[in-house]
């Protein structure tokens, strides 16, 4: 027999160490599906290591790959502090990009001080746009936002691709479905010679401070806190859950709109139909893992971009399937899940015959 | 009937909570036949203690026995809930543990019946069920879903599936809290006549008067532990209330008011009767400054329909509001927060405070926009803390700090928070729902004398209540409400008060 029971008030040291230990135990547990492939475990390990850091090239690619993670994992963990289930990061970041390359490649022409900004904009309203509407549809008509957000990003994803091949296609691209470039206004610049990492990086760290000082020190943030603890008290004290309810969904959709329009004004320069490997979907695990913390959020971005990168090298170097990133990532959002139950129950074996 | 047939003995039971006793060795009898009061203030230990009895928790040191009809002992292990059930002890629970959507058969026999059975007995069950009810006299439409009852059909439910179970040890824990006095007292008729057939009942109430007119025998547990019994016969309240708290309890102070003007006036107010809430029918009230206006009245008559209404939470479909300030067919949280309407809701836990935030948030959630609280949308962190400080010492509430979550207080503490809330504002009217339900003699006390100096301040006060005791004893005025109807009444007399709660006419 096992006797569980809450703790009643977790510390801070266990609190933020479950994320930490859940992070490291995945990686740990990646050693299994290596031993099944055969490779040397510790060479693999090693190649992961240089993969992330062995270069100033590795590191920074690093950081460019963690750059749309951070904005869809902000996504995530704003959305779930209102207990506003966005599972549409995805098509919420399609929705910017689009939005980015229809601003940004010819339709106003303005200076770089201009063009940066607009696009931005462009894409933050398309994608909190794109969140709004299942908010209203839950607000109006009870409608599971989980569902409907789920659901809307195949019908934005098909939505892309027809536009690629309507539209938006490129005439000069020889018959792929991709966009017009974005004119070179409108990029976010690069941040060092030779290096893929753009502004957008930096950009994306600002947003987390903002968010972290929004809903850590303002009064938005108590009521987003109180509209997703108990929103019948919310109500009774006055404040107007379906208003702030609402304003979240569109933040949250602005901010995976942000992640479409850095990578396609900051990395890719141009739209198609791959842009994202699923950043949508792996944001809510950055947030997860970040229990929900903004400036956390930063950092499990961070890890989960090295487990990315460090695999795909690994995998170049000793021919193992890249599939294992995928593979560490679902283990470390298992691992913090996990974790988190035991940060809150303390658990205790009982000999036999004890009492509970 | 009390026999000196033992049926159930807890020795020496103890529990504890890190540093916490919650239960310092316990011992209880009970005979066949026997009603035993259970006292305590919350807090005090009777919950834990019944918790051991039905193995929820297992106790660090103690042991229950049991004796079965023919008089062999037997030891209950600990720890294992289905022993107690096949020693056939059953408990009625304070907040029901009754499925909404299923019929009252349906969950009378939930769990009776094996799972991979495929005919179901059902004549069988229903011809027992019904003798039953002729025996004990608790009474149920069988094929109505529970969530179509009232809170007193539900109640008599809980108790026909123990009887279901054919268990010679009832538990009833605070059983007449949702009931009229006349409702109560024909619940204690037919406990009596199962008691003389044999059962016998563990009771636990705050309601003095029901357990000395219905005990035989009653024991008070303090601090965790019991620090007297006594036969019912040879108790009085003064003694019984000495025992519990450790000192002599005063009624609230308190003389007649002086009134003012109108601070409240609804007028014509309809609602219509929503899901598990009745409406309201032409309900007028004039509230005026300096008075406590006591609604009384079963719970399901409309109450929480008028406190919505006044709380800004349900617009009346006709009927218009008129406070000191402006006057409006419906109010809403903010506009009755602006108009000086100071709300301590029913549920404290659900409509009153925000679990996870933290105890400091709480005590300003109320007015966030207000300069005190925040300057351009920024929360002003030193200013709460200073605030809630001085909230929490001037209200006492006790618990692990103000930037602790209010989860981690006590009933009695968030009632005091909230309390808090409400008065530092100097509301000019006051909705107190149910403001004591659930707290011990001190802390209810602490809420009555607050309330009544927020009435000498000038305050009007609208004191909806079920507990009949509360509302004589605090209110200047008293409205009973019966059907979604309110009717004025000068009477004092319990009686006759009971007779307009059950919808006859005085």
């Amino acid at each position: 027999m096992i006797e569980i029971t809450p703790r009643e008030n977790p510390s801070r040291l266990l609190t933020a160490g479950v994320p930490v230990l859940a992070a490291v135990l995945s990686l740990v547990l990646a050693a299994i599906p290596l031993a099944f492939a055969g490779a040397p475990i510790l060479d693999a390990y090693g190649q992961m290591v240089t993969g992330v850091f062995g270069s100033a090239f590795a590191f920074t690619e690093m950081l460019t790959r963690a750059t749309p993670l951070i904005f869809t994992g902000l996504a995530a963990a704003v959305a779930f502090k209102a207990r506003l289930w966005n599972i549409g990061g995805e098509g919420q970041l399609y929705l910017g990009a689009m939005a980015a390359v229809w601003v940004g490649t010819g339709m106003i022409d303005g200076p770089p001080i201009l063009m940066v900004p607009l696009v931005l904009l462009a894409g933050a309203i398309a994608g909190g746009l794109g969140m709004l509407g299942p908010a209203v549809l839950k607000t109006r008509f009870g409608a599971d936002e989980v569902v409907t957000s789920l659901l809307l990003n195949f019908i934005i994803l098909i939505f892309v691709q027809m536009m690629l091949e309507g539209p938006l296609k490129d005439p000069m691209s020889l018959g792929w479905p991709q966009s017009e470039p974005i004119v070179d206004a409108a990029v976010l610049p690069q941040l060092m010679e030779k290096m893929r990492l753009h502004a957008g990086f930096l950009l994306a760290i600002g947003t987390a401070v903002i968010a972290h000082v929004i809903m850590a020190m303002t009064v938005w943030g108590l009521k987003i806190r109180a509209v997703g603890e108990n929103p019948a008290a919310a109500k009774h004290a006055g404040i107007p859950v379906t208003r702030v309810f609402l304003a979240v969904a569109f933040a949250s959709g602005a901010l995976a709109g942000l992640a479409g329009v850095s990578e396609v004004a900051g990395l890719k320069g141009y739209l198609t139909a791959d842009l994202s490997p699923g950043f949508g979907y792996t944001g809510i695990v950055v947030a997860m893992l970040a229990g929900l913390s903004p400036l956390g959020v930063v950092a499990s971005a961070i890890f989960i971009a090295s487990v990315f990168v460090g695999t795909d090298s690994m995998s170049r170097a000793i021919g193992v399937s890249s599939f294992l990133a995928d593979l560490t990532v679902s283990m470390s959002l298992i691992c913090v899940l996990l974790g988190g139950f035991f940060a809150r129950f303390r658990i205790r074996r009982l000999k036999a015959g004890e009492a509970a | 009937m009390t026999t000196s047939q033992p049926v159930l003995s807890l020795r020496g039971m103890t529990k504890r909570f890190g540093t916490v006793t919650a239960a310092d060795a316990i011992d209880l009898d009970l005979s066949r036949g026997e009603v035993l009061a259970l006292l305590g203030e919350n807090g005090a230990g009777k919950t834990t203690l019944m918790n051991m009895l039905f193995g929820q928790y297992t106790p660090d040191s103690g042991s229950v026995h049991v004796w079965d009809e023919s008089g062999t002992e037997r030891l209950l292990p600990p720890g294992q809930p289905h022993a107690a059930i096949e020693a056939r002890i059953g408990m009625v629970h304070q907040h029901f543990t009754l499925a909404e959507n299923l019929s009252v058969v349906d969950n009378i026999l939930l769990g009776t019946e094996r799972l991979f059975h495929l005919n179901r007995n059902r004549r069988a069950a229903r011809a027992k069920l019904e003798a039953l009810m002729t025996h004990s006299g608790l009474h149920a439409p069988l094929d109505a879903r529970i969530r179509d009852l009232s809170v007193g059909e539900r109640q008599r439910v809980e108790i026909l599936k123990a009887l279901y179970r054919d268990v010679r040890i009832l538990v009833l824990d605070e059983p007449t809290a949702v009931l009229t006095p006349q409702e109560a007292d024909g619940l204690f008729v037919s406990m009596r006549s199962m008691v003389a057939q044999g059962l016998s009942v563990i009771f636990i109430s705050h309601k003095l008067r029901e357990v000395l007119s219905f005990s035989d025998r009653i024991a008070v547990l303090r601090h965790g532990a019991k620090v007297g019994e006594m036969a019912t016969a040879e108790a009085d309240t003064h003694s019984i209330i000495r025992m519990m708290i450790g000192e002599e309890h005063d009624a609230p102070e308190r003389s007649p008011g002086k009134t003012g003007e109108t601070a409240l006036r609804l007028s014509g107010i309809n609602v219509a009767p929503g899901r598990d809430t009745g409406g309201l029918l032409d309900v007028s009230l004039d509230l005026k400054a300096g008075e406590i206006v006591g609604i009384a009245g079963v719970s399901g008559n409309g109450q929480s329909a008028l406190a919505r209404v006044i709380s800004g939470l349900v617009a009346p479909s006709s009927g218009s509001i008129e406070t000191a300030t402006a006057s409006q067919t419906a109010l809403t949280p903010r506009t009755a927060l602006a108009q000086g309407i100071g709300r301590i809701p029913e549920d404290r836990h659900h409509d009153g405070i925000v679990a996870a935030l933290s105890v400091a948030e709480n005590l300003v959630i109320e007015r966030l926009d207000d300069p005190e609280v925040s300057r351009a949308g920024f929360l002003k962190r030193s200013a709460m803390a200073k605030h809630a400080e001085d909230l929490s010492a001037a209200y006492d509430v006790r618990g692990p700090g103000i930037h602790a979550r209010a989860a981690l207080l006590s009933g009695g503490n968030i009632q005091k928070l909230i309390l808090a809330r409400v008065l530092e504002t100097h509301p000019g009217v006051i909705l107190a729902n149910q403001p004591t339900r659930g707290l011990d003699f001190r802390a209810a006390a602490e809420v009555s004398r607050r309330l009544i100096a927020a009435r000498d301040r000038g305050a009007g006060v609208i004191l909806i209540s079920e507990d009949l005791d509360e509302v004589l004893s605090l209110a200047d005025r008293i409205l009973v409400m019966h059907a979604g109807e309110l009717t004025e009444t000068a009477s004092r007399d319990r009686s006759a008060i009971g007779q307009l709660m059950a919808g006859h006419a005085a």
